[in-house]
């Protein structure tokens, strides 16, 4: 806990005390109507559902609730330094009101929602008024003592000092400063306190896990539909190129022969075309092979695939490798498709007459830089290639970063953790 | 003439072999794999290898590494390599020791017997023949950035590319379908326009004109 680290230094102290009990306040004044119409509506709509407006409001009320929450997770991890994993189960896009109000319904973090509300609007508001409590009742003390006695009824209690007269004034007073020690003391873990409560009722214990899982079966399904995809296009491919060539070879071949004897000529023209129709069943194949797994990389590993791509670009690409061994084939396969897609993108958009490609392996992380002097601008985004990257490497929790401020240098980070062999 | 094969798949090195020897060359081997072929080099000293890319045990460039290690033994050794795909860094890498007597070619060109085995004979004589895929990659890469280049006419470029590929004079000429005085006139504008220096060696002449290609000189 970070109350005790700055012991000794008292002004940045008295300010985060402050500060922990203004928001306190602040909280403790959302908390209450906030989760109280949530709570309503949620109830109101959840039991509207068997006459059918529920299917409709469900929904809207149920997300809102969900932004409530998130909100706070913010808060959370802003003020408190609470992490609450967020852990809702994703709906299937477009899906009916019905599909979409009972697929959260059958959500448990729902639940979790609805019973931290009732929490929120009892215990939360409580113990995030406290804070502020604390810090705001000392003054009442001090302002008795000062002579406030004097107009308040007989029978006033300060905390437990009946305010009688001035020495049972003075007594208030010396509870107040009590009371503002404890609140020098106490403030900023109370409010983290206000936070531990959220996350034991709002997180789902396994919330980490569950994000994991999330996020692997996001990432497991962008993988499963690219090489499905994938594989409709080679079969497109091979189906209306070589596939077909294969076949025009073929009649030809028979047509030569049946022309062999008649006419010699002919068929020296029709086993011409035959020739060149395999010459071009081959130069598809190959260019086939390499959108699948290009020899180089096969051949040589993924340091030299790359020097070989840039070989190929008809920008000057200079080429940095620092591998000790290879990294597995499919991790190559990504990178090497990556490293090629972000070249592609660098020299068709970036205008850019020099680019530079680093790769290294570094605590257990793949990197690769890709560097050029063009206009900049790029965002990775839906039609720049670069979405696309980030899907490919998210399969092997690799990430991507784009640094391309406009007027350039455009900088492309990917990082794959893997090891090396 | 001599020749050491090697190839791993049986049809193409069978087939190769029928081809060699219809034209008048003589197979002292045909291997299958990176360890026999680097034993028939030592064993045999052929006239000439043609020797695949890809190889056992490894499957990857076993046959490429093979013969750089044997022309590093014996400088100039002929060694034409084929592959099912061509790459300017392997390019690169057999031409880098200056030495000719080098071919790269993608399997293909074997459709044209005569042009194959013309290829095979000027890498055994010490000269040059790349792959025309190889040379265009290059002028692409080499044509938008090179002023130079620019400046070639369009018969200039072919005379250009067709040299580059390791073919003389006569052979372009006959290819073009003009005189070889003719072609030797588009040369000599070629190498001025380059600034690269007049070589009459016609292997040193290819050679200057890759080694421009590939790296330049602004």
């Amino acid at each position: 806990m970070s109350i005790d680290e700055r012991d000794g230094d008292r002004g940045p102290r008295t300010r985060t005390v402050a500060v922990a009990g203004v928001r306190g306040l602040a909280l403790a004044l959302i908390s209450l109507p906030g989760a109280v119409v949530c709570f309503v509506l949620a109830a109101v709509s959840i039991a509207l559902i068997p006459i059918g407006v529920g299917l409709v409001t469900t929904p809207y009320v149920l997300t809102g609730v969900r932004a409530f929450a998130d909100r706070r997770r913010v808060l959370a991890a802003e003020w408190g330094g609470v992490r609450i994993p967020r852990a809702y189960r994703p709906l299937p896009q477009g899906a009916n009101p019905w599909a979409r109000t009972f697929g959260m319904l059958g959500d448990p973090a729902t639940w979790r929602d609805l019973c931290w509300l009732v929490v929120d609007m009892t215990a939360g508001f409580g113990t995030a008024l406290l804070p502020a409590a604390l810090l705001l009742y000392p003054l009442e003390g001090f302002a008795i003592a000062a002579g406030l006695w004097r107009v308040l009824p007989d029978s006033y209690w300060y905390g437990f000092v009946r305010v009688t007269g001035q020495a049972a004034a003075l007594g208030a007073a010396a509870l107040a400063a009590a009371l503002l020690v404890a609140a020098y003391l106490l403030v900023p873990a109370l409010l983290r306190g206000h936070f531990l409560l959220t996350r034991a009722v709002l997180g789902s214990g396994s919330g980490e896990l569950a994000e994991r899982v999330r996020v692997l079966t996001e990432t497991r399904r962008d993988a499963v539909d690219t090489s499905a995809a994938e594989l409709r296009r080679i079969e497109r491919d091979l189906h209306d190129g070589a596939q077909a060539r294969l076949i025009a070879m073929g009649m030809d071949l028979g047509t030569a022969e049946a022309l062999l004897d008649k006419d010699p000529e002919q068929a020296r023209q029709v086993l011409a075309r035959a020739r060149r129709s395999s010459a071009d069943a081959l130069d598809e194949l190959r260019d086939l092979v390499r959108g699948i797994h290009p020899p180089v990389l096969a051949e040589r590993g993924l340091g030299d695939a790359v020097r070989a791509l840039a070989l190929r670009l008809p920008v000057t690409t200079e080429v940095t490798v620092e591998l000790p061994g290879r990294a597995g084939a499919p991790v190559e396969s990504a990178a090497y498709f990556a490293v090629s897609e972000v070249l592609t993108n660098a020299v068709k958009h970036s205008g850019a007459d020099r680019i530079w490609v680093d790769l290294h392996h570094t605590d257990g992380f793949l990197r690769i830089a890709v560097t050029d002097n063009g206009r900049g601008g790029a965002v990775i985004g839906a039609g720049s290639g670069l979405s696309g990257v980030e899907r490919r490497l998210g399969t092997f929790d690799g990430v991507l970063a784009v640094g391309s401020p406009a007027g350039g240098p455009t900088m492309v980070t990917m990082e794959i953790p893997c090891a090396l062999s | 003439m001599r020749v050491v094969l090697a190839e791993d798949l049986f049809l193409l090195r069978d087939g190769l072999a029928r081809l060699l020897e219809a034209h008048g060359f003589q197979i002292a081997a045909a291997v299958e794999s990176g360890p026999e072929l680097t034993r028939a080099l030592a064993e045999l000293d052929p006239d000439v290898a043609v020797v695949d890319v890809r190889l056992p045990p490894t499957h990857t460039d076993e046959g490429l590494q093979c013969a750089l290690r044997a022309r590093q033994e014996r400088p100039g050794m002929p060694v034409l390599v084929l592959s099912q795909h061509v790459e300017q860094l392997y390019a690169r890498e057999l031409l880098a020791d200056g030495g000719g007597g080098v071919g790269y070619l993608l399997k293909d060109r074997v459709f044209d017997a005569d042009q194959f085995v013309d290829a095979v004979r000027r890498v055994a004589a010490g000269g040059t023949a790349m792959d025309p895929q190889v040379i265009q990659q290059l002028l692409s890469r080499r044509g938008a950035e090179s002023r130079p280049l620019a400046r070639l006419t369009p018969r200039e470029r072919e005379v250009l590319e067709l040299m580059a590929q390791g073919r003389t004079n006569a052979a372009i000429a006959g290819r073009l379908v003009v005189t070889e005085r003719a072609v030797a006139k588009h040369t000599a504008n070629i190498f001025a326009k380059l600034g690269l220096e007049v070589s009459d060696d016609d292997n040193r002449r290819v050679l200057a004109v890759l080694a421009y290609l590939d790296h330049g000189r602004e």
